[in-house]
Order: structure tokens, then sequence, then C-alpha cells
């Protein structure tokens, strides 16, 4: 049996918020403890003093000298999360700035996160999932070349995606809107072997990941069953080519987002959202629907738009519709409204996700939403620089798996 | 013998003061410990629940972070019980802390608000400032009533 991962808990609020237990259970699931790094109350002050944030708090004064001993190696830990409560202000100063901290003076991975009490193990669970895969398979995420016949499958919350791989390249690609979990993925599959001319006995590894990914993996007797953190991360450094070094990965989702922070092709920081449905692919969904376009015509379309000429809020997907409708009635033209839709999709990912991590270049989309050519462009405007969408972005995640299973090909 | 709100709500002196004069500390029955090894300095000795930051509403509004919230469903009703208060300000740690300071400032607005007697001292930074600050805690304690409903 392994070792369980040890993650350090630095949070202020989860006990009174009545969610401790959601954390705890979270990290039981994936085999990981959660433990509170033991320091003295007399290194409190002295920590704060010496970090220089003067906050109120005591809990927050704890997370910075508890962040202290961390990073000056006085406690031993795997990974970290960073769990404060929803709404605090002050709170979200020192989880940002904590978070900063070790991922700049350490090598441990963190994962940030502002709860409710609503906040359940499950919401917690991938990101608890992804700090452990990081700390227990870094030889595995060390691959950089896919060997053998491997399969990946990546079952979304909107679409499932397959892709064959063969000696490193991509030989079949399958896609298929979600509806039967299991379904869905049998079908994504056979077009991916198909196209690649192999039947399922030629695969010599399957790896499985997105929402479906217990349930696929089971069915599949899949080798590899990972969080879309760790694999998305791994399959866009290997498509953009920049397997090594900093980079920053996007995925806008048609639940949540994802926004990952990597060095080498593992995450180093990472934050997934979807509070709100406006800042989804969800919302560019209904945006074509009520423009009349396929999804495939809607960034084509942007393109073409001026999005300022719209004004658009999209922090809710009702409301965002509203304002969709309030503009198209009003006679705005169809580009316009599309270009809105776009960059309020993107304004959003920036301002409520962005900002938890440190973007370094190269910034790299990928998810079916960065074939949106219009939402990239926008996302490149806010963020001032050039974003790179690699080929087979809308398969990320299967090809991530796929790359990772091939770790577990026999001779490997 | 009256009902006195102690505030830090964790500090063992300041309840053992109470009671040693005669009166009911109304605190967190928690002391601060030299080692912190749990999530908090004031880390709840009891299993909170997800319905406590819903009891909280009671006392702070929905938009109120939800930690404040559950301490609120803590410490609001023993407020509502108080019948006098000591306050002692910028206290250290290890005299007693909580570990939200946006909590502190709830519980203290709504202890003044509430008309009850309170005593509102600095934490003593020397011996002297010491003595002065027990004789006032006992001068104050002295003051109220010792009989149950009495005067």
């Amino acid at each position: 049996m392994s070792r369980k991962v040890r993650i350090a808990q630095l949070s202020c609020g989860p006990e009174y918020s009545g969610v401790q237990k959601e954390i705890y259970d979270a990290a039981e699931a994936v085999d990981a403890e959660v433990f509170f790094p033991d320091i003295a109350l007399a290194d409190v002050e002295r920590g704060v003093d010496a970090f220089g944030l003067d906050v109120r708090s005591a809990d927050l004064k704890l997370m910075i000298a508890r962040a202290m001993a961390l990073v000056e190696g006085k406690v031993d830990a795997d990974g970290v999360f960073i769990g404060t409560c929803f709404r605090c202000a002050e709170a979200a100063i020192v989880r940002n700035e904590l978070r900063r901290y070790i991922h700049e003076n350490s090598r441990l991975p963190v994962v940030s996160y502002s709860f409710t009490e609503r906040t359940t193990s499950g919401t917690l669970l991938t990101r608890m999932e992804a700090l452990t895969t990081i700390a227990r398979r870094r030889a595995l995420l060390a691959r950089e070349e896919q060997t053998g016949i491997t399969m990946g499958v990546d079952s979304g919350s909107s679409t499932t995606k397959a892709v064959v791989m063969k000696d490193n390249e991509i030989v079949g690609t399958g896609w298929h809107p979600t509806t039967e979990v299991i379904k869905s993925a049998e079908s994504a599959i056979a077009d991916a072997l198909e196209m690649a001319g192999l039947t399922r006995e030629d695969i010599q590894a399957i790896g499985t990941t997105g929402y479906g990914r217990f349930l696929i993996g089971k069915h599949l007797e899949a080798d590899l069953v990972q969080e879309e953190l760790t694999v998305n991360s791994k399959g866009a450094v290997y498509l953009a080519d920049h397997q090594r070094g900093s980079a920053t990965v996007i995925d806008i989702g048609g639940m949540d987002n994802k926004a990952i922070s990597v060095i080498d092709g593992i995450p180093g920081t990472f934050t997934m959202g979807g509070i709100c449905a406006g800042a989804s692919g969800r919302f560019l969904e209904m945006t074509a629907k009520r423009l009349g376009v396929d999804i495939t015509e809607l960034g084509p379309l942007a393109m073409k738009g001026m999005g300022v000429n719209v004004p658009m809020n999209s922090y809710c997907i009702v409301f965002g519709t509203q304002s969709l409708v309030n503009a198209l009635a009003a006679g705005s033209s169809r580009e316009d409204v599309a270009a809105a839709a776009c960059h309020s999709v993107a304004e959003q990912v920036f301002e409520q996700q962005l900002q938890e991590i440190d973007i370094k270049e190269p910034v790299i989309m990928v998810g079916g939403t960065s074939l949106i050519e219009g939402l990239v462009h926008a996302m490149g405007q806010l963020l001032q620089t050039e974003v790179v969408v690699p080929p087979h972005s809308q398969y990320i995640g299967a090809v991530g798996s796929a790359l990772l299973a091939s770790g577990f090909v026999k001779g490997e | 013998m009256a009902k006195v709100f102690i505030y830090p709500a964790t500090s063992l002196i300041l309840s053992d003061l109470v009671a040693r004069f005669g009166h009911k500390p109304l605190g967190a029955a928690l002391g601060i410990r030299e080692r912190i090894q749990t999530a908090g300095v004031d880390s709840p000795p009891l299993q909170i629940t997800p319905e406590e930051p819903k009891r909280g509403l009671k006392y702070a509004a929905v938009e109120v972070p939800s930690g404040v919230r559950g301490r609120m469903a803590i410490y609001g009703p023993l407020i509502e019980e108080a019948e006098a208060a000591i306050i002692v300000t910028d206290a250290d740690l290890a005299f007693g802390c909580m570990g939200c300071a946006r909590t502190d400032e709830l519980i203290i607005f709504s202890l003044r608000q509430s008309g009850i007697p309170i005593l509102e001292l600095k934490y003593p930074s020397d011996e002297e400032e010491g003595v002065q600050f027990v004789a006032a805690v006992k001068k104050f304690l002295d003051g109220l009533p010792k009989e149950e409903g009495g005067a």
C-alpha cells in the first residue's frame, strides 16, 4: 500500500463553516491525509512580522506562520491546500499572497479555494486528487513522449472525446456529445479506432479523465484514471511542444473552467471554478443557438464584430442571455453580439480565476472552447499576449490521458 | 450571580477571574495552547455542522462569510443571555484570542448594543498595569448582583 500523501492545510474558517469534515472526506477519498503544520504560538507573531502582511484575524496570522514553516522546510508536506471563507476580503488577500509565496519559494503544489457552508467533499475531490497526483506520480508526469498504442478518453460534462495514439502520433480521434456516459464514450472510441484503422485489442494501455472518468475507467478497465487538471496540463504542453519551463493553461469548459500555472508540464498552482454558468462554454453554446449559428461558426462571427458595441453582463447565464436578447432587439448586429459574448466569458475567467494564478507565457488555451476564435482573441486582448492554441486542442484531456497511459504499456 | 460574557471568549484567565469573584462566565470553554495543532487558534471542541452558519443568519446577513456566521451561531445566544460583559482589547495571543477579526468586531458591537454593563480594558503591558487590570475586573464584578434576580 502506498504512503498516504500529506496535504498541509492552511485555512481560516473551515470548522466554523462546518466544512472541515468535507475537506477530510475529500482527502480520504484520494488516499491522502490533511494535517495542520504544528507550530508554536510564539512563532505566530514572529512569522507575521517577518512576512510583512499586517492582518488582524488570528487564524490568518496562523496561516502565514504555517506557510513560512512549510517554505523554510521546518514542516514536511507533499502539497498545500489553502482555504478561506468566500466573501472575506482580508482572507482573500492572505490566500492569494500565500499561494504566490509558496509557489515562488518552494516546489510544493498548491491549490486554493474559497468555501461556503455549502461546499461538499465532491467539490473538493478533483482538486485534492490533482494535489495527490502531483505528489505521488511525479515520475509518470515527467513523461514527454507517447510510446506504443494507447487510448485516452475524456468524459466531459458537455462532450466525450477519445484519442488513439501510436508512437507519439495521434492516429485517431472521436467526439460525441455526452448523453449517456458509457454510450457516448463507446461512440467516441469507435470513431477514434475506425479512423486509426485499429481494433480494441490493439490498444496496449488506456487512460480516462473528465467527470465520467471513474465510470468509464471501470467500464474499460483503464490503466490510468486521472483528474483533468494534471492530464490537461500534460496534454497542453505536449501539444504546444513546450514541455519544459513555465506555461499557463486555460481550459474554459462546459461546466467549469480550469486555469493552471504549469512548470515542466506539472501544475504548480491551479484554480477550478464554475460558480456562474455565465463564464462557461455553456453560455457560448446558448449564444450560438440564439444567433441561429452552429457553435463552430460563433468564433469566426465574433471576429467580424465589435464587442464594445454591446453592453453584456453574463455573470449569470440568465442575465447574460437577457442582455443578448435586448441587444438583438435594439438592432445590434449578430457579429457584435457574438463578439460581446466571447469578451464577456473571457473577462469573467480573467477576473475570477486568472487572478488566482501567476500568468506565465506561453498562455495555452485548450478544450472545445479554444476553437472559438473570438474567445481566444478576447482572452489574448485581456492578457495582452498572443494565446497559443495547439493542434487537436479540443482533445486535450484524451491526448493527455493517452500520453500518460503509455507509462503502463508493458515493457515500459 | 450574574452571567458575564468574556472577550476574548477563549481566555481561561478571564473565565477564572469571573468565576472566582462569584459570577458565571460565558465564553468558549477552550484554552489557547502553546502549540497549535488544530485548524485554527480557537478550533471548536464540538463538531460544527453546515447548519451552524445557517443559524448564524439570525446575527449576520447571508453575504457575511460562513465562518463569521458559524461563530455567531455559538456566541450570539451567549450574548443574548449575558447580563454583563468584560472586553479585553489588544490581548496577547496566549491570553486568549479568537480566529476571526470580523467576528470580533461583530461580537463587541453586539455587546455594546445590548445595553448591559460592560467593562472595557486594554490588555496590561507590565506588572503594574496587570495589578490595576485585576483590580478593575474585581471592582466591576463586585458591582454586579450576586443573588439571582437580586440587586
